[in-house]
C-alpha cells in the first residue's frame, strides 16, 4: 500500500522550529558562556526529571506532525487514489486504539455501555447495558474482569521494570566505558550520588515512565483506559492526539511573540526618543484590549475565508490546521508586550554600560552594537520568557476552546475536551473521565514544563546565579 | 581589664571554602582596632561571623567570640537579635543597600529606638533627631521626613551611622564605610566616628583597605592575607616599622607624592581559598620567599609589641625609603587637544509633554589643554562634571557649546572618525567595561574592525601584539571577561583603547575600582606605555595621590567649572584656592600632615542643577565675602601657567 505525504502549515513550522532548536543547540555547545548556565540546569534533578517527561510529550506531538493520506484498498495500482482522512505516523502506531470504536459512552476499562438500554437477550427485551464490541471483549464472564485487569496490569509493570533493568544495563556499560571505570565502579557511584549528573533522578524517572508505560500499553489493548466519549471514542486517543495541538500552541505562538517582543523591545529601549514614544503606545493600546476580544474577532474572520474558499483547503485537517495556525498567530501577536516591556527595560540599562560607550567611542554601527551588545545580553530574560510562557499558552487554548473560539471543533485538544465536558458533567449519572483526562495530560505537561523553566530561570537569573 | 571584644581561633567556612582561618583579636573599649587586607581577604567574612549574618551555605565552624564576657557564638537566635543592634551594630559600604528606600529616614531611626530602647511616638521622635544631630546631619529635624535617596552619599552614611547607634552599641563595626564617598566628605565621616567613639566610649572595628584611613583612625592594626591574620602591632610601631613583607609591600605599592619612579607591584593574587593551602599562604607572592616557606605555615612569633606570622619576621632587611625624583616639568611646545568654552547643558524634561523645564549645567565653560606625551589630571568631587569632560571630547554626548581642537584640526560631528582613531577612553569598572558575552580578542578587534584599523588580516596578529603590550598572556584572546580579575580586565580595556593607535587615551578613575597593590600595576603600565607610545593623558580622578605620582598638569573642577589649573607639583604642593586646600588636606595620610592649610569643609557639593550665585563654592568656603556671593570671580595668573578663579587670592596677589 503507498501512501500520500502530507505537509500541513503547522508540520512545516514545527520542524522548521526542530531544525532551529538543534541549530541552536549546536551553537551552544560550541560558547562557553551560553553552555555554562545549560550544565547547571542539567545539575538540577527536579529540572531534568520534568525534562525527560516534556521528552516524551514532544516526541509524541512530532511524531503526530508526520501526515499522509493512505491509498484507498480497492484503488488501481496505476492511478492510486487516496482516503480524505489525513492520518499521522502516530495514528500508525496506536492503530488499535484509532480504530477500536463503540458505540458511545463507555467508563474507563468498563466492559459494558455506561447508559441502560433496551435489548433482545433470548428473545426477551429486557433493560440492561449491553457489553461493548472491544473494550473487555475477550472475557467471557463479567467477574473475570478485575482478575484480568490485575494481571495484565502486573505483567505491564513487569515488563516496564524489565525494560528499565535492560537500559539501566546499557547506561551503566556506556558511562563506566565512557568514564574507564568498571560498571561496578560506575554503580557505586551512582548509588552514592556522586556522579555529576542527577543519575539517581533519571533512571528513577525513566523507570517509572516505562513501568507506567507498560501497565497502559498492556491495559490499552483490551480495555479502554480512560473510558470512550459520546461517539464512542477512545479517550486516551483523544488525550494523546491533544498532545500535539497543546504543543503547537505553546511553542508556534511564541515563534511569533519573540521577534515582535524582541525588535520592539530592544528598539524602544536602544534608541530612546520618538521610538520608544511610538512603540509604548502601541502596546499600550493593545493592553488596553481585552485580548479575548481580538482573539474572537480573528478566529471568525479565518473561519469565513476557510468557508468561503473550500477549493484551497482539501481535507478537513487542512482547514482546522488553518485554523491553529490562524489562533498561534493572533495569540502571538497580542501576547508579545510582556516580553517587549521587560526588554526595553534592561536594554534601557545596557546602553548606559560602559561597554556599549566603548563600543560608541569607536564608532561601531547601531546595528551592530545591538546585535553584539545589547541582544547576548538580554538573550537570557527572552529564554526565561519563553519556557515560562510555553505553560500559560497551553492553558490559554483550553480556555479559548471552552468560550468557543479557539480551535476547530473537530480537532483534538484538551480545550475541547473540557468543552464537551460541560454536558457530560451534566448528564445523570455523570460522565466525569473525558474532564478527567484532559486535566491529567495537561496537568502533567504544564507542571513539567513550569518545573523545568524553574530550573532554567535559576540557572540564567544573574541575581540568582551570581556574576558571570 | 579584660577587653571588650575578645576573638579567638575563629574559623568560618562558606561551602567547601574556608575564608576566614584561625583568627584571632581584641578590642577595648575606646579603642579602633583597624582590620587591613586586600579585597578577598575574609574582612568582611569576619565581621559577618562576629554579627552571626553570615551569607548562605557559610557557617562558623569553630572558634569563640567574647563580648564582655558573654559568648556570641553560643547565643540562641532569639538573644542574638538583641546583641546584634544593641551590644554590636555594623555599618556597610553602600548605605543604600541597608536601608530601606520606601521608608522615611525618621521611621527607620524609629524603629531601631523601638526595639533596643522600647522608644515610641514623640520621644522616639526626639531621640532620633538628637541622633542625626549627633552624627552631624544639618537640619536635622527636616532630614527625618526624608527618603534615604533623597539623601547624598555621605548623608546616608550620617543616616546609617545613627541607627547604629540607636542601640546604643559597645561595639561598632564598620565595614569600608568611606569607600564609596569622596574625600572631602570621607573626612567629614571620619571625623564623626572618630569623635562618637571617643563620646561613647565604644570599641570600633575598623575594616579597610586603606593605609591612609587606616594611619588617621586605628589605636591598634591588624593585617589580613587569604583569610589569616598574618600581622598585629599598635599603629605607631606598626607604620613605624611593617614587619610582615605582605604589609610592607602595600606599603611600597602607594603612591607618593613628588615620586616619579615606578611602584612596587605585588605580582599575583590572593590564592583561592578552597585548595588546601599548605605553607605560608603569600609564598607564590613574597619575594624573600625561602624553601621552608612553601611546606611549613609559618607561627606567630613577637615582636616588641608586634605579632607577626613569618618565618623570616625580624630578619628582614630594613625599609629602603624609595628615592623621590622630582617630575621633569619641561613642555613640549605644541597643544594635542585643546579645548575651548565646552558646555555640555543637559536638559529636564517634566510632565506629559516632556516641556524642558531647565537645565543641568553639568560642564560649563571648560578650557583645556594636552601635549602629547604628557598627562592631564582632572579632579574633583563626584558629580562635578568630569566624566562629562571625557564623554563630551569623544562626543559620547553631544557638547552644547564650545570647540575642540585635536592635532590641530576642528572636530564636528562630521570628521567625528578622525577623532576616533585619535582619542580614545578607559572606564572606571572594568566589570561594566567589558561585554561579558564576547571573547577578548572580539573585545580587542571591534575598535579596529569599525575604524578599518590595519589590513584586516594583520589583525589577529595585532590583537597578540596588544595583549603581549599591556601584560597578559597569549591565550587570553580566546577566553571571555569572567576568567579574569579586576586589574586584568582594566589591561584588557587599556588594550581595547590602545588598539586603534589614539595619540589620546581619556582615562575615566581606573584604578578607583582596584585594591593598591593592583592599582600600582595600572598606573606603571600606563606610564610604560606613556613613555614607548607618546601616549597623553586626560587623567580623571578623585584620588589625590595617584595624581601626584603620574600627572604633569593638574585641572580642579567643582561643579562644571575649572577652579585651578597648573603644573602638578605647584598646584599639589602649594595650592591656592580654598576647594584645592581642602580636597588636599582631605586626603587621609600615612606622613602626619601639620601645618596652617588645612580645611575642613562642611556639607556636600550643591547640585549643578541651581548653582549658587557668584562663586559657586561659596556656601563651603571659609573664606566667602560678599563679593564672592555676587559675581563669579576672573581667572587670577600666578605664573608659570598656574591659574586660580578666586577673588580671594585675586585680593592677595
Ligand atoms: N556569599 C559568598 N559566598 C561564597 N564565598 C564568598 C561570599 N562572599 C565572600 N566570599 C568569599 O569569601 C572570601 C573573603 O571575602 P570578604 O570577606 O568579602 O573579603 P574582604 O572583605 O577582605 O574584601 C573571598 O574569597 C570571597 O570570594
Ligand atoms: S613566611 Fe616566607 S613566604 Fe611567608 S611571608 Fe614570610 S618570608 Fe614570605
Ligand atoms: S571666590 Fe570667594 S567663595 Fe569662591 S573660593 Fe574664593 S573666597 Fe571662596
Ligand atoms: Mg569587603
Amino acid at each position: 500500500m503507498t501512501i500520500h505525504p502530507v505537509i500541513l502549515w503547522t508540520d512545516a513550522l514545527i520542524f522548521a522550529l526542530l531544525a532551529a532548536v538543534l541549530v541552536l543547540v549546536w551553537l551552544i555547545r560550541r560558547q562557553e558562556h551560553l553552555r555554562a548556565p545549560w550544565r547547571v540546569v542539567a545539575q538540577r534533578p527536579m529540572a531534568m526529571g520534568a525534562a525527560l517527561v516534556l521528552g516524551v510529550f514532544v516526541s509524541i506531538g512530532l511524531l503526530d506532525s508526520l501526515h499522509y493520506r493512505a491509498q484507498l484498498p480497492d484503488s488501481p495500482a496505476d492511478a492510486p487514489q487516496y482516503s480524505v482522512e489525513v492520518l499521522s505516523v502516530f495514528d500508525a502506531l496506536v492503530d488499535g486504539l484509532r480504530a477500536r470504536q463503540e458505540k458511545t459512552y463507555s467508563a474507563p476499562l468498563a466492559m459494558q455501555l455506561y447508559a441502560k438500554e433496551f435489548v433482545q437477550r433470548d428473545g426477551v427485551t429486557v433493560r440492561d447495558s449491553s457489553r461493548l464490541q472491544h473494550g473487555g471483549a475477550h472475557l467471557a464472564q463479567a467477574d473475570a474482569r478485575l482478575p484480568d485487569i490485575t494481571r495484565r496490569a502486573l505483567a505491564g509493570a513487569a515488563q516496564g521494570a524489565l525494560a528499565s533493568l535492560l537500559v539501566f544495563a546499557g547506561l551503566a556499560v556506556w558511562q563506566a566505558r565512557r568514564m574507564q571505570t568498571s560498571p561496578g565502579a560506575w554503580l557505586a557511584a551512582w548509588r552514592g550520588g556522586r556522579l555529576d549528573w542527577p543519575a539517581r533522578t533519571v533512571v528513577l524517572m525513566v523507570a517509572t515512565m516505562l513501568m507506567l508505560g507498560g501497565v497502559m500499553m498492556q491495559l490499552a489493548a483490551g480495555y479502554h483506559v480512560f473510558g470512550t466519549d459520546k461517539v464512542g471514542q477512545d479517550v486516551l486517543y483523544i488525550s494523546l492526539k491533544s498532545i500535539r495541538t497543546g504543543l503547537v500552541i505553546g511553542t508556534l505562538t511564541t515563534l511569533v511573540t519573540l521577534p515582535l517582543a524582541i525588535g520592539f523591545g530592544i528598539a524602544a529601549g536602544y534608541f530612546r526618543g520618538w521610538v520608544d514614544d511610538v512603540i509604548q503606545y502601541v502596546y499600550t493600546v493593545l493592553n488596553s484590549i481585552p485580548g479575548v476580544l481580538l482573539i474572537a474577532a480573528a478566529v471568525l474572520i479565518v473561519q469565513v475565508y476557510i468557508e468561503s474558499n473550500p477549493d484551497i483547503f482539501d481535507t478537513a485537517a487542512a482547514r482546522a490546521d488553518i485554523r491553529l495556525l490562524a489562533l498561534c498567530l493572533i495569540m502571538g501577536v497580542t501576547s508579545w508586550t510582556g516580553l517587549a516591556r521587560l526588554l526595553r527595560g534592561e536594554s534601557l540599562k545596557l546602553r548606559t554600560l560602559d561597554y556599549v560607550e566603548a563600543a560608541r567611542a569607536f564608532g561601531v554601527s547601531n546595528a551592530r552594537i545591538i546585535s553584539r551588545h545589547i541582544f547576548p545580553n538580554v538573550f537570557h530574560l527572552v529564554l526565561i520568557a519563553i519556557v515560562l510562557d510555553f505553560s500559560g499558552l497551553v492553558l490559554a487554548e483550553a480556555v479559548l476552546s471552552y468560550i468557543g473560539v479557539g480551535v476547530d471543533p473537530a480537532m483534538y485538544s484538551w480545550g475541547n475536551m473540557i468543552n464537551g465536558a460541560r454536558l457530560e458533567l451534566a448528564r445523570e449519572p455523570v460522565v466525569w473521565w473525558q474532564l478527567g483526562a484532559a486535566f491529567a495530560f495537561m496537568f502533567t505537561l504544564v507542571l513539567a514544563a513550569n518545573l523545568f523553566a524553574d530550573g532554567v530561570r535559576d540557572a540564567f537569573d544573574p541575581r540568582l546565579g551570581g556574576r558571570r | 581589664m579584660k577587653p571588650l571584644l575578645e576573638v579567638r581561633d575563629l574559623v568560618t567556612d562558606i561551602g567547601p571554602a574556608r575564608v576566614v582561618d584561625g583568627v584571632s583579636f581584641h578590642v577595648a573599649a575606646g579603642e579602633t582596632y583597624a582590620l587591613l587586607g586586600e579585597s578577598g581577604c575574609g574582612k568582611s567574612m569576619t565581621a559577618l561571623s562576629l554579627m552571626r549574618l553570615l551569607p548562605d551555605g557559610g557557617r562558623v565552624s569553630s572558634g569563640a567570640v567574647e563580648l564582655g564576657g558573654e559568648n556570641v557564638l553560643g547565643l540562641p537566635e532569639r538573644d542574638m537579635r538583641r546583641v546584634r543592634g544593641g551590644q554590636m551594630a555594623m555599618i556597610f559600604q553602600e548605605p543604600m543597600l541597608a536601608l530601606n528606600p520606601v521608608i522615611k529616614v525618621g521611621e527607620q531611626i524609629g524603629e531601631a529606638l523601638a526595639l533596643h530602647q522600647n522608644l515610641g511616638g514623640q520621644a522616639a521622635r526626639e531621640a532620633a533627631r538628637g541622633l542625626l544631630d549627633a552624627v552631624g546631619v544639618p537640619d536635622a529635624v527636616r532630614r527625618l521626613d526624608t527618603y534615604p535617596f533623597e539623601l547624598s552619599g555621605g548623608l546616608r552614611q550620617r543616616v546609617m551611622i545613627a541607627m547604629a547607634l540607636a542601640g546604643q552599641p559597645r561595639l561598632l563595626i564598620a565595614d569600608e564605610p568611606t569607600t564609596a564617598l569622596d574625600v572631602t566628605i570621607q573626612a567629614q565621616v571620619l571625623d564623626v566616628l572618630r569623635r562618637l567613639k571617643t563620646e561613647r566610649q565604644m570599641g570600633m572595628l575598623l575594616i579597610t583597605h586603606d593605609l591612609g584611613v587606616v594611619a588617621e583612625n586605628a589605636d591598634r592594626v591588624g593585617v589580613m592575607y587569604a583569610g589569616e591574620l598574618v600581622e598585629e602591632g599598635g599603629r605607631d610601631t606598626f607604620f613605624a616599622s611593617p614587619q610582615h613583607p605582605y604589609s610592607r609591600m602595600l606599603f611600597d605599592a602607594l603612591p607618593r607624592p613628588g615620586d616619579g619612579g615606578r611602584l612596587t607591584t605585588i605580582p599575583g593574587q590572593v590564592p583561592p581559598l578552597d585548595g588546601s593551602l599548605v605553607g605560608c599562604r603569600f609564598a607564590r607572592r613574597c619575594p624573600f620567599a625561602i624553601a621552608r616557606c612553601r611546606d611549613e605555615s609559618p607561627d606567630w612569633q613577637t615582636i616588641n609589641d608586634q605579632r607577626v606570622r613569618c618565618h623570616l619576621a625580624g630578619t628582614l632587611p630594613a625599609r629602603i625609603e624609595r628615592e623621590v625624583t622630582a617630575q621633569t616639568t619641561a613642555r613640549a611646545a605644541k597643544a594635542l587637544l585643546q579645548v575651548e568654552g565646552l558646555k555640555v547643558h543637559f536638559p529636564i524634561r517634566r510632565g506629559l509633554i516632556q516641556r524642558t523645564v531647565g537645565h543641568v549645567r553639568a560642564v560649563d565653560d571648560v578650557a583645556l589643554s594636552i601635549q602629547a606625551g604628557r598627562t592631564l589630571a582632572l579632579v574633583g568631587e563626584s558629580g562635578c562634571g568630569k566624566t562629562t569632560v571625557g564623554k563630551a571630547l569623544l562626543r559620547l554626548v553631544e557638547p552644547t557649546a564650545g570647540s575642540i581642537v585635536l592635532g590641530g584640526e576642528t572636530i564636528t560631528a562630521k570628521n567625528a572618525s578622525t577623532l576616533r582613531r585619535q582619542a580614545q577612553m578607559v572606564f572606571q569598572d572594568p566589570f561594566s567595561s567589558l561585554n561579558p558575552r564576547m571573547r577578548v580578542a572580539d573585545i580587542l578587534l571591534e575598535g579596529m574592525d569599525a575604524l578599518g584599523v590595519g589590513a584586516a588580516g594583520e589583525r589577529r596578529d595585532a590583537v597578540a601584539q596588544l595583549l603581549n603590550r599591556v601584560g597578559l598572556p597569549d591565550d587570553a584572546g580566546g577566553r571571555y571577561p569572567h576568567a579574569f580579575s579586576g586589574g586584568q580586565r582594566q589591561r584588557i580595556a587599556i588594550a581595547r583603547a590602545l588598539a586603534v593607535s589614539p595619540r589620546l587615551v581619556i582615562c575615566d578613575e581606573p584604578t578607583s575600582a582596584l585594591d593598591v597593590s593592583v592599582q600600582a600595576q595600572i598606573l606603571n603600565l600606563l606610564k610604560d606605555l606613556q613613555d614607548s607610545l607618546g601616549l597623553a593623558y586626560l587623567f580623571i580622578t578623585h584620588n589625590l595621590s595617584v595624581v601626584d605620582y603620574l600627572a604633569h598638569d593638574v585641572a580642579v573642577m567643582y561643579l562644571g567649572r575649572i577652579v585651578e589649573h597648573g603644573a602638578a607639583v605647584a598646584v599639589l604642593r602649594a595650592p591656592r584656592h580654598p576647594y584645592t586646600l581642602a580636597l588636599v588636606s582631605a586626603v587621609p595620610r600615612i606622613e602626619a600632615q601639620t601645618g596652617p592649610g588645612i580645611i575642613r569643609l562642611a556639607g556636600d557639593q550643591p547640585s549643578p542643577l541651581n548653582p549658587p550665585d557668584g562663586c559657586h563654592f561659596n556656601p563651603r568656603c571659609p573664606y566667602a565675602s560678599e563679593v564672592c556671593r555676587q559675581t563669579y570671580p576672573g581667572q587670577t595668573d600666578l605664573g608659570n601657567g598656574h591659574w586660580v578663579r578666586c577673588h580671594w587670592v585675586a585680593g592677595q596677589v
